[in-house]
């Protein structure tokens, strides 16, 4: 089959690697139909997650069709079209069973502190992810969901991972009416994160990033004020200054361990590794939040450590909840926003790219080439597919 | 204002003038926003309609089996935490650790996750990885495109003018250490 294979920071190609075959009578084989880049594959594209071995297939934003289902899956059958959630996890472990699926005990030897994820190093459990022809999938019962027949491919996809994280960063920012709530990044999961924030009855949503085409996009897809860093001198301040010195009610980070914004941290954090990446975004929450805010973060920070101003958290009385999003539990409730109109995730995919560019893709995304917003792959297998989704989106 | 005024719907009618008093202040004065243009406004407000408040919910509403998964065969190497007991039900079975950093990442396994050296050596065994697979590409015969695979292509047709700097730096810094060498070289 055809698929992205990783060869080193800054380098990946589409080559040919065997079929992944049923290793678990739990397991399905999925032909991928779709597969996104996310934000968060840049962190392994830029070599910044430990344990990322050349050879790997990257992937875990995905949909497509079961081909293939081992001898204990009843829930599946071949033919069906599934929305396949990031997280690898097994429904029954100590996590599991308080519904946090993102923090599965059971599908990750590799690390305690995170379960499995789909194409996102060994160190996230070693699975090849769905940026492929196809892909295994275990636990075939539990993690994926059949896409209603109303719902379209595009936002099918999107609902594995972007508007799942999106939503669960306001979630967890305990948003209360009337609250003030400040996203810092304009890519799909924080344009994700404003519009969910409103749909928790903010009185007022701000979104912070320093790419103009990024920003334009959210201000009308969310209906939001945004700020460019760029122009600001000091972040807190101006935050502070638009909030009647109070700070806002709750900042989400939706950015992770490459934020610009700080030539300090970008030093010691991308370029130089002496931190797990620039934590410039956690000084801009815990700095521009209220006392007594919430901070929520849902950016990537890779696991070794960094600098961050606890001391102020401490001392302002900070309610910090961040978490690798538990998509299973969202979807019912995401399908309904979808379904009744309040939410249309589609509108933020800007490329569709056949799987065989897949270089050319990744550095569109990464380097915010021809004003990329989101990036969807079609393998090969699925171009009668793309075709048919051409036609019905002119 | 206060983050559970709305939680349990029980509040006294005060309270709720309160609320909007407090949310006049946290809009900073400005006119409240037209709630109504805004698509989907407060769908969420009540938490009961939030999927995942509270963070941890037991019983799971996920109809899944509450038995431990059987144990997936085991036909290649798989590296284990320090910090688990044993090898999990599940796993990923790509790229088992091979050659010089697969040694590296043994070595990285026998600390734990709290330790940073485990982390640190599993980069260096990345880096060292990248090599091996160069090395393995030409065993096969095939001379990796190093440039296609960085995005030669999409960078020509959307950053043209940002490419011909990079090379025009790169060849100067090439040339003026060339040139140095090559003084060094004659003295």
């Amino acid at each position: 089959m055809l698929a992205m294979n990783y060869r080193g920071p800054y380098r990946v190609r589409a080559d040919h690697k065997p079929d992944p075959v049923i290793e678990h009578p739990g397991d399905a084989i999925v032909r991928v139909t779709r597969a996104c880049i996310c934000g968060s594959d840049l962190h392994l594209y830029h070599g910044l997650v430990p344990d990322t071995r050349v050879g790997t297939t990257f992937g875990h934003e995905f949909v497509g069709i079961v081909e293939e289902v081992g001898s204990e899956v009843t829930k599946l059958k071949v033919g069906d079209h599934v929305l396949v959630p990031f997280n690898v996890f097994c429904g029954s472990c100590f996590f599991c069973q308080r519904e946090l699926y993102g923090n599965c005990h059971n599908t990750n030897p590799q690390a305690s502190a995170v379960g499995g994820i789909y194409g996102y190093s060994h160190t996230a459990g070693g699975y090849d992810g769905g940026q492929a022809e196809f892909v295994r999938v275990p636990m075939a019962d539990v993690g994926p969901t059949v896409i209603p027949a109303d719902l379209h491919e595009d936002d099918a996809v999107l609902l594995t991972d972007a508007l799942p994280t999106g939503y669960q960063a306001a979630e967890m920012g305990d948003i209360a009416e009337g609250d003030t709530v400040v996203v810092f990044g304009a890519g799909p999961v924080g344009i994700f994160a404003a519009k969910s924030a409103w749909l928790m009855g903010a009185g007022r949503v701000i979104v912070v990033d320093h790419v103009e085409y990024r920003l334009d996009f959210v201000r009308r897809y969310a209906q939001c004020e945004v700020i460019n860093f760029r122009e600001v001198d000091d972040m807190a301040l101006h935050i502070k200054k638009m909030t009647d010195w109070l700070g806002a009610d709750v900042c989400i980070d939706a950015v992770g361990c490459e934020a610009a914004g700080n030539a300090m941290q970008t030093l010691t954090g991308p370029y130089t590794m002496l931190q797990a990446g620039s934590a410039t975004v956690l000084h801009w929450c815990i700095n521009s939040v209220r006392k007594g805010g919430n901070v929520s973060i849902v950016g990537v920070y890779g696991p070794t450590f960094n600098a961050v101003p606890i001391g102020n958290a401490l001392n302002k009385g900070l309610t910090l909840r961040m978490n690798q999003a538990s998509v299973k539990r969202h979807l019912p409730r995401l399908i309904e926003h979808i379904q009744a109109g309040r939410i249309d995730p589609k509108q933020i995919i800007t490329h569709r790219v056949p799987l065989e560019e897949v270089a050319d893709a990744y550095h569109i995304f990464s380097s915010k080439l021809d004003n990329c917003i989101k990036t969807v792959l079609i393998p090969p297998s699925a171009r009668q597919t793309r075709a048919v989704a051409a036609t019905a989106l002119n | 204002m206060s983050h559970h005024t709305h939680e349990h719907g029980h509040e006294h009618a005060h309270e709720h003038a309160h609320g909007r008093n407090d949310l006049a202040v946290f809009q900073h004065g400005r006119p409240p926003v037209d709630r109504s243009a805004i698509q989907g406004w407060g769908a969420d407000l009540d938490r009961k309609n939030r999927p995942a408040y509270p963070m941890e919910r037991m019983p799971q509403r996920l109809d899944a089996p509450l038995t431990q998964p059987e144990p997936q065969a085991q036909h290649v190497e798989v590296l284990v935490s320090p910090e688990r007991p044993h090898m999990t039900p599940l796993f990923g079975s790509p790229q088992p650790p091979s050659g010089l950093s697969g040694m590296l990442r043994r070595a990285a396994f026998k600390t734990t996750e709290n330790d940073v050296r485990h982390w640190l050596l599993l980069l260096l065994a990345d880096r060292v990885n990248v090599v091996e697979g160069l090395a393995e590409d030409l065993a096969r015969g095939h001379v990796p495109n190093i440039f296609a695979e960085m995005g030669i292509k999409a960078e020509w047709e959307h950053n043209r003018v940002g490419l011909v700097k990079k090379v025009a730096v790169a060849a100067a810094v090439a040339g003026v250490g060339y040139y140095l060498l090559k003084r060094r070289g004659e003295r």
